[in-house]
């Protein structure tokens, strides 16, 4: 790799560990210090490595000028505590003098930790999603922003406001007791789910940033598949259903960033690692006797890896959302269960279910609407059509609405 | 409320007749929770029922004495009456002859449910 790849690489991976391990060392309320520290080594090590070659083991390279970092900021902290309160010196001196553990276990252990505080349910999910891209991804500040269509400054003020809560609430940084952590699990999984969605549906042009994304909530996730505490059938389920999402990735968006619609990809470029990836992790979240809405998720993504185009393909996508809308309503499955009824059940039982849901302020309401009444009444499908088009907001959506129109 | 109130609970249906049924209801069941109308709701199978009589007195099922059974519930979150009743006549249920859907207001929560 070249060295100009080499530090935003490391960044990437390496500064969500550091910060972890460092935040889970001084404590929750130290955490613009860990961030700090992290910080420095990085541009300790640009400027160094600018200069002289890069290290052998560029890794250990950082983790070794980040402990002593650390070691100082403890020693220099140390120093002015025990100046105002000599009684607590005993307890300091213990504290610097051990080793800062940069280990693959406790890394490990100090990011899902970490990742628990951050999606605790005291903090808003926007505030989540971007604490989660800050210090779990090792996004920037700029890159945040831009996955958000938002001013750094709106950014910096929310992940201010987040760690001010944090603080107040006195988050620690572990795990939750066995009791709580099926409710604790889920408000981290939504996190990442949001994460992912962030990603996969963004308003964002920037596409290395989307797909960033989606792949930092995947590799989130595998950090809870891979603990046997954390280890659910729902977080098995959450895998599987990113996993066959992420397999379209490249098949779903053309040279100019434009979306590419299903039914159009080239399934040439899905993705047949992730799919299998996505069958095993399915697999795996087939136990327990609870479903939870990532198993009816994951079992529709995994219907639409299936290339063929049959009756118990869309008979098997109707069954499991019609639970999955029980289960949870949104507008989007109300959509996509009319799109599988009328593949299952025919247009015109669906354009009667589609008449009912009256989403009127969805540009995809009448998009769908307008592919039901296309080939059985014209005239409603152009009408249907150009309503779709007035409520557009991103010019792709523009774009696919305006061919529809006229291949009427 | 909508109760399903089945003639007979003693008429079995063919493997065939109960898949088209399911599929039906759940369908259903389904374009109600689209129009996020849907609140809860459960089928009461007849295996393993009973009926408790005065006395200590159990028999088995709700057949014989009884003509009319219950075969499940849906609980919609409807504005009106005539609403539930819209979704009512939707009920595959009311294909068998002799069914009937009942419409009841639940006595707890805030309005019509």
């Amino acid at each position: 790799m070249e060295q100009k790849e080499l530090i935003p690489h490391l960044f990437r991976t390496e500064y969500r560990k550091i910060v972890s391990v460092l935040c889970k060392r001084f404590g929750f309320d130290q955490i613009e210090i860990a961030e700090d520290i992290a910080s420095d080594t990085f541009l300790t090590a640009a400027q160094t490595w600018g200069l002289k070659t890069v290290p052998q083991n560029p890794v250990a390279w950082l983790y070794e000028v980040a402990k002593n970092k650390a070691k100082n900021y403890l020693q220099r902290h140390s120093l002015f505590e025990s100046k105002i309160a000599p009684e607590i010196r005993k307890h300091d001196v213990a504290y610097y003098e051990d080793e800062i553990d940069l280990s693959p276990q406790n890394s490990n252990d100090s990011q899902l930790q970490m990742m628990f505080a951050i999606c605790h349910p005291s903090i808003p999910p926007e505030a989540q999603i971007g604490l989660s891209l800050r210090i779990l991804c090792g996004f920037g500040i700029e890159e945040i922003a831009e996955a958000f269509l938002t001013s750094k400054e709106t950014i910096n003020k929310r992940l201010y406001r987040a760690k001010e809560k944090l603080r107040e609430e006195r988050i620690r940084l572990e795990l939750p007791d066995a009791n709580q952590i099926d409710e604790r699990l889920a408000v981290v999984l939504t996190t990442i789910y949001l994460l992912f969605n962030e990603g996969y549906y963004s308003i964002s042009q920037n596409g290395t940033i989307r797909k960033e994304l989606c792949l930092e909530a995947i590799r989130l996730c595998t950090m809870l598949v891979e603990n046997k505490f954390t280890n659910k059938p729902e977080v098995a389920a959450l895998l599987s259903l990113m996993c066959f999402h992420a397999s379209r990735f490249e098949a779903r968006i053309d040279k100019e960033g434009e979306l590419i619609l299903y039914e159009e990809q080239d399934t040439n470029l899905w993705n047949p690692e992730l799919i299998s990836r996505g069958g095993y992790f399915l697999n795996c979240a087939a136990s327990g006797n609870k479903i939870s809405k990532y198993h009816l998720e994951a079992a529709i993504a995994y219907w639409h890896t299936q290339k063929c185009d049959t009756k118990e393909k869309w008979e098997s996508i109707l069954q499991l959302y019609n639970r999955l809308l029980q289960m949870e309503y949104s507008p989007i499955a109300a959509l996509n269960r009319t799109y599988a009824l009328s593949k299952a059940n025919g247009k015109e039982e669906a354009i009667i279910e589609a008449e009912k849901l009256q989403l009127v302020s969805n540009h995809f309401y009448f998009t769908l609407l307008g592919e039901l009444y296309m080939g059985i009444e014209n005239r409603k499908a152009k009408l249907a059509f150009q309503q779709a088009l007035s409520l557009a907001k991103t010019q792709t959506d523009k774009n696919t609405i305006q061919k529809k129109i006229e291949k009427l | 409320m909508l109760v399903f109130r089945h003639q007979d609970g003693k008429k079995l249906a063919s493997p065939e007749q109960m898949q088209t049924w399911m599929k039906q209801t759940m369908d259903w069941i389904g374009g109600i929770a689209a129009q996020n109308k849907f609140s809860g709701g459960n089928g009461l199978p007849f295996e393993d029922s009973k009926v408790v009589w005065p006395n200590n007195v159990v028999t088995d099922g709700p057949f014989g004495e009884i003509k009319e059974t219950i075969g499940g519930y849906v609980i919609v979150k409807a504005d009106s009456v005539d609403e539930a009743v819209e979704f009512a006549k939707g009920s595959p249920v009311l294909q068998g002859e002799g069914n009937s859907v009942e419409v009841r207001r639940l006595a707890k929560g805030d309005g019509l449910h």
